[in-house]
């Protein structure tokens, strides 16, 4: 009788001053709930109804497991449109993103309940316009040693083997991309924190902007992919231009008929 | 068959000889004529106006300024500068063609070669000159000359003995046992507990990032450079299940993180691109392809030599280190690869 | 128009008349002059190709200058404090922080920039151009084929330079090409290490590399580019400017306009075109961006690293060639870096060197030719010539394998395997092609010449017969068409003699006559007089053509009447 009396008022007491998080705990998990309802129609298909993967008759992967990827993964594969895979191709290419901000975040909170894995960036580590002008040199220093072999000097892509690529990063949102340095989406390798601290990540994302920013001083840029495309405007224009020019030099003007 | 041979000799059609020359509008039409006077030396008088433009921008713009987000002072004296100068040749040019006298004239060419008789009147100059010297009829001096000519071609090519120190120093690296991978720019050491599955780090040598009593680095300028050039390494972590080690070095990685050199042994191009998934490493340059999974074997691309290994171990605090320098030559193939210390 | 007063009376003139005598009485100019003055040069745009090359020069040795007052060779380190922020506190070579000095606190610095690298761009472009032009017609057969040699020294020189010109700034794309060099020189045989530390000075980077660069740059091979630019000039003046056969134009006669004025104001103002177009190349198209790149490091590397595009086809080959490197004798030999980088170079400049010799000895030709041909009729000249062509732009894509990639979303690998194979089967295949279209166009002309050419008029006889009327071509343009030389006579070479002696020379005659039946295969012959007259005749009774005496000047013809008659103009 005592005990049930004490079990009974345990019990009260703590769902009298434990409302709190109970309610958060709802929130969250009407999130997680949410996520998961989208994950089944969304997802399951080719990440499996228990998202831990689905492998072809010939044990080949078929859709990875996603368990301990995290949300930050998610946030980016799912925000930059490159999840749901429409298409099978040598990969994933950014599109117009599917599900709307809200319904992402719920996925990526279904995809973190399933186990621990980086988290989305908070504003204050994304917030590339507070580093200084030091910062941003030592942006481009971390930029030239660890991206710009895929990405390209400025940011305008690279090929990669059988067909894949590395994409532009122009247009890109600063949490994206910290999001693909930190869970190297695809073929992309990963930074992590111990290695690229966050404030690096900050900084490299810093340099990209500053790069996207600046004014192209000498004229038009040719979408910075270098020599190959000054070869073939010397050649078009230049060349084209002057021998159109030596054209009209050696061309005979109008005559005056014979009468 | 005669007839065929005979006609041969005379061309189908005959040379009509120069077409007549008949004027140009602005030779006939005083109105015309004016016209192109004014567009020439309309086109001249804009090309001064350039040049001056050309002068007020260069004071009057600023280095930061910007249009249409170009250089502001490029684009300005540029076009100024370009324009001015396209407008002379223009208005020189149009000047010739519809102002400046067009009748075709007749040049006749001569040979190319010499006549008969400057020809002999050199040859007679020179044998002269040849007889009097002596050279032909005096083998000595002739011999002893020619010799002592061609003998002076060596200090020629003596003198650039030291243009450079003869090439030893390629078989060994900065890399020694004990040394810290360090990542670059920042210069931290790394934990394996740092590195994750799928983790590329471009790494260096610990001594690049080394300072001495003052602060000052222990490796910098073109000491640094040389070093990187050949000491630069990519350390990677893949699932053990995905690596076959080459024999003998099943123990150069730690759980699943293997260290290569960066630089490709095609010709030198440091190598970044890093595919997790396929666990292959592609050089920017040549293409050529490494599975680092598989020993850095090359299966793509021109590289003929696999990517050297670095041996890796763990230093007291846990940090990545070095086992020894590098056991193949770093970098492009040279002649005397396989004749020095390691191949 | 007003009346000429000779210069000697007018008021410049007398002033002048105290100097200029005072030069002649120690110079003695007026012989060189009274030849030269009004000397003759034939009317063609093909002819100015050349000109853009050499205006080019011009314009590059004027910014070039510009650019040695502030331009630092040295590799020494540095710390950048200038104006362009992400580079501020950044260790860099003298030599780049110079660069980026000029580009952005000189003023007219970034233009001068840009105007020397497009200038050198069009001065290599200009060169090939102007070299197919004279390949393709023939221009570089005796006398001139000294000055064919000096244009290839001119070529190969030309890429030397820029290679050294845009390495000069050290910055991380150009700094990646040095490193291509360093293993380049390495590969080569035997000596290549000792070479490889003689030209840096050590090992790579070293730091001497970027002020020898500096030198050949600036004083060496622009000295022996002016000095052959020079000897170019002279023979070009010596021999007289070729032409195209036409009315009036024979094999001993130039027929053209005078250097004064006419030449000297259409090619001193395609200078003033040539500078103003690069200038506002300069104006409006970046180039060499270096500050994107940022200071040259062994470790780093940016994705579609390619050298300037006249370097591109050595870049290409180097990629496509497979990965063979063997030891021999404790020696190893790396080919897939020596054959395509170092010989195929040499390849390609020794078969160019060779070319006009190899042609005299197959057609066995050793008149003076001062007119040129038409590139039909010469079918296999022209097929090769389109073949090297073919060879060179298969590996000049080869060289942007990457950036074809990325841009038309394909796999680099397959890039890669197809240029393997096209760079030997696309000339094959290109030689074909260009020879069957030669013979067409060679086929068309002789129609035209015997049996006139089609007017589009059709006519239906009573019977239902339909065929399109004939007019013929006005002399000058039947002229234009026939004046290239009859195909000769090709015979076997005798085996024996009369005697049933053996011939010595059999086997080298008999090679000799295997290449010229090749060279002619094909070609076909101009028509013969009797050709022509039997044509005629035949037009007179059939009807098909337009009585004679009709002269059309083809784009004047207005139509035909009921009766058959051309209606005048």
């Amino acid at each position: 009788m005592v005990l049930l009396v004490g079990l009974l008022v345990a019990g009260g007491l703590y769902s009298a001053f434990a409302p709190q998080s109970a309610t958060a705990v709802d929130e969250d998990s009407r999130k997680v709930e949410a996520g998961r309802q989208l994950f089944l129609i969304g997802c399951a298909s080719c990440h499996g109804k228990n998202a831990s993967g689905v492998l072809t008759k010939s044990g080949n992967i078929y859709g990875p497991s996603l368990i301990g990827v995290g949300a930050a993964a998610v946030d980016f594969q799912v925000g930059t449109g490159r999840m749901p895979l429409t298409n099978s191709g040598p990969q994933a290419p950014r599109k117009e993103p599917v599900y709307t901000a809200e319904e992402t975040s719920q996925l990526a909170a279904y995809v973190a309940s399933l186990g621990p894995g980086p988290s989305v960036p908070g504003d204050e580590i994304l917030d590339y316009q507070s580093v200084d002008e030091e910062g941003v040199k030592r942006g481009g220093e971390f930029f030239r040693t660890n991206c710009t072999a895929c990405h390209n000097s400025v940011g305008a892509g690279g090929a990669l083997p059988n067909g894949r690529y590395a994409p532009k990063l122009t247009g890109v949102s600063a949490k994206h991309m910290y999001e693909a340095m930190l869970t190297g989406p695809q073929q992309m390798p990963v930074f992590s924190d111990a290695v690229i601290t966050p404030e690096d990540k900050r900084a490299v994302i810093a340099y990209v902007k500053a790069l996207e920013d600046e004014p192209s001083y000498g004229g038009f840029g040719g979408g910075g992919l270098g020599p190959v495309v000054d070869g073939l405007i010397a050649w078009v224009i230049g060349i084209g231009g002057l021998v159109g020019f030596a054209v009209w030099i050696g061309a005979h003007g109008a005559r005056v008929k014979k009468q | 068959m005669n007839d065929r041979h005979e006609i041969e000799r005379v061309e189908p059609i005959e040379n009509p000889g120069l077409p007549e020359h008949l004027p140009r509008p602005t030779d006939v039409d005083p109105k015309q004529e004016r016209r192109a006077e004014l567009q020439v030396s309309g086109m001249f008088g804009l090309a001064g106006l350039l040049a001056l433009a050309f002068c007020v921008f260069y004071f009057m713009i600023d280095l930061d300024q910007t249009f249409l987000n170009w250089s502001a002072l490029n684009v300005a004296l540029g076009a100024t500068l370009g324009f001015s100068l396209l407008l002379i040749g223009a208005g020189a040019i149009q000047w010739a063609k519809k102002l400046m006298g067009d009748q075709e004239i007749i040049e006749m060419r001569h040979p190319a070669a010499s006549s008969t008789q400057d020809r002999e009147e050199t040859l007679e100059a020179l044998n002269a000159g040849i007889d009097e010297s002596g050279f032909a009829r005096r083998p000595l001096i002739r011999n002893s000359l020619l010799g002592a000519m061609g003998l002076l071609g060596l200090p020629a090519v003596v003198l650039l003995r030291d243009l450079g120190p003869l090439p030893h120093s390629m078989y060994e690296t900065v890399w020694k046992k004990g040394m810290r991978v360090v990542n670059d720019v920042s210069g931290t050491p790394i934990k394996p507990s740092d590195l994750e599955v799928g983790q590329l780090v471009n790494a260096e040598p610990g001594i690049l990032f080394e300072t001495d009593a003052d602060g000052e680095r222990v490796l910098h300028g073109t000491e640094a450079l040389q070093a990187k050039a050949k000491a630069a390494v990519i350390v990677v972590r893949m699932r053990p299940d995905d690596i076959t080690p080459a024999k003998g070095r099943e123990n150069w990685g730690i759980d699943g993180i293997v260290c290569y050199s960066k630089i490709c042994t095609h010709v030198g191009c440091p190598i970044s691109l890093w595919e997790q998934q396929t666990h292959h490493l592609l050089c920017p340059c040549h293409q050529s392809t490494f599975d680092l999974g598989d020993a850095g074997k090359v299966i793509f691309g021109p590289a003929n030599r696999p990517l050297p290994q670095l041996q890796l171990g763990l230093d007291g605090e846990g940090y990545l280190i070095a086992m020894d320098d590098f056991q193949e030559v770093v970098g492009p193939s040279f002649p005397e690869l396989k004749r020095g210390p390691k191949s | 128009m007003s009346t000429y007063t000779p210069i000697e009376d007018t008021g410049v003139g007398k002033k002048s008349s105290g100097p200029v005598q005072w030069l002649d009485e120690r110079l003695g100019l007026a012989g060189l002059a009274k030849k030269n003055l009004r000397k003759v040069f034939p009317d063609h745009w093909s002819f100015m190709l050349g000109e853009i090359a050499l205006w080019s020069f011009v314009v590059l040795l004027l910014t070039g200058t510009f650019l040695t007052f502030w331009f630092q060779p040295s590799m020494a380190e540095t710390t950048y404090q200038g104006v362009y922020a992400p580079f501020r506190g950044l260790e860099m070579s003298h030599a780049f922080a110079s660069t980026l000095n000029i580009s952005f606190d000189i003023r007219g610095g970034l233009l001068m920039r840009q105007i020397h690298h497009w200038s050198a761009a069009l001065f290599m472009a200009a060169i090939i151009v102007h070299m197919l032009r004279v390949f393709f017609t023939g221009a570089f057969r005796k006398p001139r084929e000294i000055n064919w040699l000096i244009g290839i020294g001119l070529f190969s020189l030309g890429m030397i330079e820029g290679f050294a010109g845009y390495s000069l700034p050290d910055d991380l794309l150009s700094g990646t090409g040095l490193r291509f060099v360093d293993g380049l020189i390495r590969s080569i045989p035997i000596v290549g290490s000792y070479i490889e530390f003689f030209v840096f000075g050590g090992e790579f980077p070293g730091d001497i590399i970027i002020p020898r660069l500096y030198m050949a740059h600036i004083l060496l091979i622009p000295a022996l580019l002016l000095g052959l630019i020079g000897a170019h000039m002279l023979l070009l003046v010596y021999h007289k400017h070729t032409q195209w056969p036409g009315p009036g134009r024979t094999e001993r006669n130039v027929v053209g306009y005078p250097m004064l004025p006419v030449y000297a104001a259409k090619a001193g103002g395609f200078f003033f075109v040539v500078f103003g177009f690069t200038a506002l190349m300069g104006a409006f198209i970046q180039i060499n961006p270096v500050w994107l790149y940022g200071p040259y490091n062994p470790s780093e590397v940016t994705a579609g690293s390619q050298p300037d595009w006249y370097m591109g086809w050595v870049e290409g080959a180097v990629r496509i060639m497979p990965n063979w490197e063997n030891t021999i004798f404790g020696w190893t030999f790396s080919w897939n870096v020596f054959v395509p980088a170092v010989l195929l170079m040499g390849l390609l400049f020794t078969v160019l060197a060779l070319w006009p010799f190899v042609e005299r000895w197959i057609t066995g030709d050793d008149r003076d030719h001062h007119l040129l041909d038409r590139p039909r009729n010469m079918p296999v000249r022209t097929a090769l010539g389109v073949a090297g062509m073919t060879f060179y732009s298969i590996n000049w894509i080869a060289g942007g394998n990457d950036i074809i990639a990325l841009k038309l979303h394909m796999d680099i690998f397959v890039i890669t395997w197809a240029c393997r194979i096209l760079v030997f089967v696309a000339p094959v295949v290109a030689f074909i092609v260009t020879k069957r279209i030669c013979i067409g166009l060679q086929h068309g002309d002789k129609e035209r010449i015997l049996h006139g050419f089609e007017t589009g008029v059709i006519e239906r006889t009573a019977d239902g017969n339909y065929s399109e009327r004939h007019a013929p071509l006005d002399s000058v343009r039947q002229y234009e068409l026939t004046t290239h030389d009859r195909l000769p006579v090709l015979e076997a070479p005798a085996e024996t003699d009369d005697n049933g002696v053996r011939n010595p020379e059999g086997r080298k005659a008999r090679l000799h006559a295997k290449a010229r039946d090749f060279f002619y295969s094909g070609a076909v012959d101009k028509p013969t007089a009797l050709d022509v007259e039997e044509a005629h005749r035949h037009a007179d009774h059939t009807g098909h053509e337009l009585p004679q005496g009709n002269e059309f000047k083809g784009n004047e013809f207005k139509g035909v009447s009921e009766a058959g008659i051309p209606k005048e103009h």
